[in-house]
Parts: C-alpha cells; sequence; structure tokens
C-alpha cells in the first residue's frame, strides 16, 4: 500500500483501532485533514476550542480505558492543547496527542503559527516525538500509543512537520506489528519476596487500613481490590481519584480520605498501625501534614511507577508492579497460608471506627427552602440510582459530588484531580458520552467552573451527546471564598462574580434545554425531569447556598486528626 | 552528599534538555553535566555530578531513570570509581612568572599547550580536588580565563555501563 504522510498518520489510527479524535483543524494539519476526509473509520469530533479536545479525549480515556486521541494544528491549536495534556499528565491518562508543526525547512525560523510544541510540551508529557521524516510516521505513532497505554499511562505529543505530510509523496505503507525500546521496560509483576513480607505485615495488623487510588481505576484492578479488602475485612479509603475503586456503599469503604476526606476515615488513617496503599502518590491533598501522616503505621506501597515509592512519605515494603497482578499475587498467598487476619484486633479497630462514623460528618441543614448543593448532589445520586458517568470541574462542587455521589464501579467518577483544571468538566463529559451513548452522563459543575470551556456547548448539541450539566451556582468561586472565610478573614478578594450570564437563555442560544432552580423542594422534580429528556442537553442552574462551606477540612499544612467540622459539630474524641 | 551520575542515553535531539529539564521542572542542582556519543553512534554517555540528601539522589535516579530516553544509568558514587576533569587555563606569564607557572605546572602534571610572549594556556587533568588545587596555586592576578569540562567518571573493575 502506497500512501502519503498525511493518509500514514489516519491509517495508523485505524490500525489502532481509534473510534474518535477530538481536533481542530489549521494550515499546519490541513493535509491530515483531507485524509480524515476521505475516510469514515475514524470519527472525528470538532471542538471549539483546542483545550476542548484534550478534555474531551481524557474523559473518554477515562471512561473506557482506551486512550484518548487529539489533533491540533501549530503554535496556538498546540498552545491551547496544552493545559489539557498537563491535565491528563497529572492523572496519568493515556492520551496521544498529533499536532501539527511548521514545514521542516522553517521550523526555528519563527514561522507563522509555529511554536517549539516539543519544548513547550516536554515537562507535562511522558514523552514526545518530533517526527522528521515521513518514513517515521508510522513507527513513531506507533511508539506513541505503546508509551501512553503501558506502565504508568500518560500522554504522549507527535509533532508533525507539515511538509512531511505532503499529499504527493507517497510511500509504502505498513503499521509495525510490535514495538520494542530498549530504553523502556515497564514492570508487570510484582517481587515475590516483597509480597511475602506485605502479607507477613497485613496479617500481624492489630488497626489495618487500606488506601487506595487512581492507579487501581487505570490498572483495571477493582475487582482484585474489592477481593483482597473482602477477604482481610480491613477498613478501606478511596483517593479523590480512587473513587470506585471499591464500591462505596459496601461494608468495609470508610468514605474518602483527605483535606475533605471523612472524620472517619482520617482518624482511621491517622491511627493506623499498618497502612496498605495502592496505586495511589501520597499527594499532599491526601497526606496534610506530612511529619505526622500516619505516625504509628508500617507502610506497604503498590504502584507500577517506582518513582512514586517513598517520594514523599518513606515506605517500609515497597512492591513495583501492576496493581492488578500484585494484588492477585497478594490474594492467593493469603488464601494458600495457615494464617488469616487478626479477629479480636479487628473488630475492636472497627469499633473505634464506628465510633468516628457517628460524628456523621457529612451532615447538612435540611431546614430550609434555599438549596443546600449537598442535597442537590445527594438528590442527583438518588435519581440517577447511582449508575450515571459523573464529571465534574474544580471547586467547592467537586468535592460535594465526591462526597455524595456514592460510586460502586470505577471509570464511573471522571474529575481533574491532580492538576485541578476548571472548566474539564463539560467537555471530558462529552467524551464520556460519546463512549457510553447508552448510560446517563452528568457534569457536576459550578458557575465558574462551566465558563471556563462553555462553548463546547456547541459540540454537545452537534454531535448529539445528551449531557446533564448540574450547576451548582452560588455566585461565587467557591472554594476560593472558603479559604478566603477561613484564612484571610472574610476579605472575599476577586472571588465573588458580579455578573454571570442567564444560563437558562445560554443553554437555549446554543440549542439546549435550560432550566432555573431556586428552592429545595424543586431540586428533585427538575432532575427528573432533566433525565427524562434522554435525547437533550439539560442545564440546570440550581441556585445554592452562597455560604456553604465543604465541610469537614484539614486545613493545609494540619494532620489527619486535626479536622475542622462544620459549626456545632462534635468531635468524637469529646463525643460520650 | 556529591554524586556522580553516569547515564546512557539515546543520542537523539532533545535529549539533553528533558534531563536538563527535569532538574530544574524538579528543583535538583546540577553542579557539572557532560556528554558526548559513545563508540555507538546511537548512544550519549552523560556524566552528571549533583548533591543532595539520600532520598534526594533516590528520586534524582528514578525518575532519570522513568526519562524514555534514558537507557540505563548508575550512581557511580556508590562504589569504586575514577573521575576526571580537564581544564584549559589561560595565564598572564611575563619575565620570572614563566619559569615559576611551568614548574607548577610540572608539579600537577599540566601540560603548556600553547604559548606565546605574554601567556600560556595549561591542560590539567584530575580529580576535581585537585584541579581546584591547581587554580588556588597560581596566583590570582595571571588567570586571564578558565574552562573547565565538568567530571567525567568511570566504575574501576570489570563491571561496565553498558548496554
Amino acid at each position: 500500500m502506497e500512501l502519503s504522510g498525511a493518509e500514514i498518520v489516519i491509517q495508523c489510527l485505524k490500525d489502532e483501532g481509534v473510534e474518535y479524535i477530538f481536533g481542530y483543524p489549521g494550515g499546519a494539519v490541513l493535509h491530515i485533514y483531507d485524509a480524515l476526509f476521505r475516510q469514515e473509520d475514524v470519527k472525528h469530533i470538532l471542538v471549539r476550542h483546542e483545550q476542548g479536545a484534550t478534555h474531551a479525549a481524557d474523559g473518554y480515556a477515562r471512561s473506557t480505558g482506551k486512550p484518548g486521541v487529539v489533533l491540533v494544528t501549530s503554535g496556538p491549536g498546540a498552545t491551547n492543547a496544552v493545559t489539557g495534556i498537563a491535565t491528563a499528565y497529572m492523572d496519568s491518562i493515556p492520551m496521544v496527542v498529533l499536532s501539527g508543526q511548521v514545514p521542516l525547512p522553517v521550523i526555528g525560523s519563527d514561522a507563522f503559527q509555529e511554536c517549539d510544541t516539543v519544548g513547550i510540551t516536554r515537562p507535562c508529557v511522558k514523552h514526545n516525538f518530533l517526527v522528521k521524516d515521513v518514513h517515521k510516521i508510522a513507527e513513531t505513532i506507533k511508539k506513541a500509543f505503546y508509551i501512553a497505554t503501558t506502565g504508568r499511562p500518560g500522554p504522549v505529543v507527535v509533532d508533525i512537520p507539515k511538509d512531511i505530510t505532503d499529499p504527493r509523496v507517497k510511500i509504502p505503507y505498513e503499521y509495525p506489528r510490535s514495538v520494542s525500546l530498549r530504553s523502556y521496560h515497564p514492570s508487570t509483576k510484582g517481587h515475590r519476596w516483597q509480597i511475602k513480607k506485605a502479607v507477613e505485615l497485613l496479617l500481624s495488623a492489630k488497626r489495618p487500613m487500606v488506601y487506595s487510588g487512581g492507579g487501581v481505576v487505570l490498572g483495571n484492578a477493582a475487582d482484585e481490590l474489592t477481593r483482597l479488602v473482602d477477604l482481610l475485612g480491613f477498613p478501606i479509603t478511596n483517593t479523590l481519584m480512587g473513587l470506585g475503586a471499591y464500591p462505596a456503599t459496601a461494608q468495609h469503604f470508610v468514605g474518602m480520605l483527605g483535606m475533605h476526606g471523612t472524620y472517619e476515615a482520617n482518624m482511621a488513617m491517622h491511627d493506623c498501625d499498618v497502612l496498605l496503599a495502592v496505586g495511589a502518590r501520597f499527594d499532599d491533598r491526601v497526606t496534610g501534614k506530612i511529619a505526622e501522616f500516619c505516625p504509628y503505621a508500617k507502610i506497604v506501597h503498590i504502584d507500577v511507577d517506582p518513582a512514586s515509592i517513598s517520594k514523599t512519605v518513606r515506605v517500609d515494603v515497597p512492591i513495583v508492579g501492576e496493581v492488578a497482578s500484585v494484588l492477585t499475587d497478594l490474594c492467593d498467598m493469603i488464601q494458600a497460608g495457615e494464617r488469616r487476619p487478626d479477629r479480636e484486633a479487628l473488630a475492636a479497630w472497627w469499633d473505634r471506627i464506628s465510633h468516628w462514623q457517628k460524628v456523621d460528618c457529612l451532615r447538612f441543614d435540611r431546614s430550609g427552602t434555599v438549596i443546600k448543593p449537598q442535597y442537590v448532589v445527594e438528590q442527583l445520586y438518588e435519581a440517577t440510582h447511582g449508575e450515571a458517568f459523573v464529571t465534574s470541574d474544580v471547586g467547592q462542587h467537586q468535592m460535594w459530588a465526591a462526597q455524595f455521589y456514592k460510586f460502586d464501579k470505577p471509570r464511573r467518577w471522571i474529575n481533574s484531580g491532580g492538576l485541578g483544571t476548571m472548566g474539564f468538566g463539560l467537555p471530558a463529559a462529552i467524551g464520556v458520552k460519546l463512549a457510553h451513548p447508552d448510560s446517563e452522563v452528568c457534569c457536576i459543575t459550578g458557575e465558574a467552573s462551566i465558563q471556563m470551556c462553555i462553548q463546547e456547548l456547541a459540540t454537545a448539541l452537534q454531535y448529539r451527546t445528551p449531557i446533564k450539566i448540574v450547576n451548582l451556582n452560588n455566585g461565587y468561586m467557591g472554594m476560593v471564598r472558603q479559604w478566603q472565610e477561613f484564612s484571610y478573614e472574610s476579605r472575599y478578594s476577586h472571588s465573588y462574580l458580579e455578573t454571570i450570564p442567564d444560563f437558562v437563555k445560554l443553554a437555549e442560544a446554543y440549542g439546549h434545554v435550560g432550566m432555573r432552580i431556586e428552592k429545595a423542594a424543586d431540586v428533585r422534580p427538575a432532575l427528573e425531569e432533566a433525565l427524562r429528556l434522554k435525547d437533550r442537553t439539560v442545564f440546570m442552574d440550581f441556585l445554592t447556598d452562597p455560604t456553604e462551606n465543604v465541610y469537614p477540612m484539614i486545613e493545609a499544612g494540619k494532620a489527619h486528626n486535626d479536622m475542622r467540622l462544620s459549626p456545632g459539630m462534635i468531635d468524637a474524641r469529646e463525643l460520650a | 552528599m556529591r554524586h556522580i551520575i553516569s547515564i546512557l542515553i539515546e543520542n537523539e535531539a532533545g535529549a539533553l534538555s528533558r534531563v536538563s529539564g527535569l532538574f530544574s521542572a524538579r528543583g535538583y542542582n546540577i553542579e557539572s553535566l557532560t556528554v558526548a556519543p559513545t563508540q555507538d553512534p546511537s548512544l550519549s554517555r552523560m556524566t552528571l555530578v549533583t548533591s543532595g540528601s539520600d532520598e534526594i539522589i533516590e528520586q534524582i535516579t528514578k525518575q532519570l531513570n522513568k526519562l524514555i530516553d534514558v537507557v540505563k544509568l548508575i550512581d557511580l558514587s556508590e562504589s569504586s570509581h575514577i573521575e576526571r576533569e580537564l581544564m584549559m587555563v589561560k595565564v598572564r606569564a611575563v619575565n620570572g612568572a614563566r619559569e615559576e607557572i611551568k614548574r607548577l605546572a610540572d608539579i600537577f602534571r599540566g601540560k603548556i599547550i600553547d604559548v606565546t610572549p605574554g601567556t600560556f594556556v595549561i591542560e590539567i587533568t584530575g580529580e576535581k580536588s585537585k584541579v581546584d588545587a591547581f587554580l588556588s596555586a597560581l596566583a590570582e592576578d595571571s588567570i586571564i580565563e578558565v574552562v573547565r569540562t565538568g567530571a567525567s567518571g568511570i566504575s574501576r573493575g570489570d563491571r561496565g555501563l553498558t548496554l
């Protein structure tokens, strides 16, 4: 088969089994767009801004486990994509970004729409390439998919100068069947001796705790994790990125941990004597004050990335390997042995945890007519029977979504945890809906975040991706306002949005359905009505209590047992 | 503590900036960095001198290993090794000072590799401490120009950093 460089790019995507490519055309990628036009296997989703393309591809990837694919032009096309690439990088999301570049002979001459894409993206990609020869396109794209999807996944950028996609230059094409890189060998199996040490430690625990993160979701290890936790009977907490990896409604789950985690999860972390960390990276929002992190615990850490181990917290038993494989080995070894967990100690430990649970730390005021944001998420959970895919933006609404939507399955909770990218939710929801057309997809957002990628409402109409947008509108950048209340004596410096568009009219202008909900009693009926509109995107603008804060909270730099509870709530240590 | 890390890296455009970018992005310091192709032109050998606590050095080696272009690396400081640096120094050498500088260069087994009526260029090879010592032995106002390569290193014995 003889193909031009542009045709090779598209043929490679077909050979990779790519369903959707999210992109925006421009000068440097016109040859590639022309090749795209002359085929139907790879479906192109035209976004309205390149940031939207990366987030949509990201949502597609998070909800399916398959790599998200993006096509942007040189210069501003590439720089607009950077936020989305960095978002994927921080959360280890497999993504391949193809960017156009000015022709090879003019690289470095400050040509029109030229930027050093490889240089600009270098710190926020797993790897990147500048292809300088049409003969290298297929091999490079193969490598890009391989690197993006193996080991600890991540985004890979392939920068393609326009001249090597010239339709007049045809060369023989063959897609490489396999790829091997002498410098890249991701670990798979955990070391048996380390696993044995972990088993001994786990079975000797009196106050054990399992802390699992996004790595379990990315590594498709939810079943293995559930098997282990149920086998041992240990309490488990999930990070923000790990929600759904262990069912939130299952008996051993004690809620999310960290800055806005539950009281019981954080107290149990602080007091545990053996901690099993699985696919989690001891992020500062999780650990709080490092010096007082799990002060009594011996720590076992399973991670596919050796660099994650002992990065911020020294661990006692590191196990490098794919989490699914290591968890299976752990379970098998426990089941093959005689020894079982210390039932008596475990019962006493669960007693203490249930004492902490009595604080009921997520309780909120249900008495008034004003809409409490927590109530909206709780009602959405019930109305969707906990089955929806939920994307979010960043801020208070994100934390309430994480606290009140109980995810029982992995890949249902789609949010920018690492980079904290406002504007992520709407385009991500489009990507999720394309991948799961028969599932309910909701975007929980706020009036500030949603405006950062609001233009993607047009994309949602063009591709008929009916999404339910739940806008928790309190007039403020809520999380900024909350920190200003707590730490800056309520000096609300530039966190109030004086002019907010009429979201109902805005949704209608984009061809969607808009609803404004102002009273608590109207929340559930509005959600039910929106969910009945199966084939429409519905923008629900909930006017919520502007003074509501996210509780509990570990303020930055404080320890797990130093939580700020909702006003009026009594610390368990003071309960009888 | 000072560490010397030897790295085999793909000899590709941008590989060096991946390493230097990693150090600046993560706030590690680089004392010196040398790089040149090996006998296999597809590979470059890099010697990087850095310092930090054991935890930081562990992270540095892990993060370097994570770079896709890095094929292999070792921390030379963990075992017996040889370290060399080359320095060329241009000094003012007039009248009686010429003899004195020549003697000094001989003591350090330096070579005079360029001579003019008023100057010498002296080449010195050795460990950092020796090169430092030669510099401080020279009269400060006689030094016109100093150029140092930074350290290169290799392990002693049978073991080698090869594919």
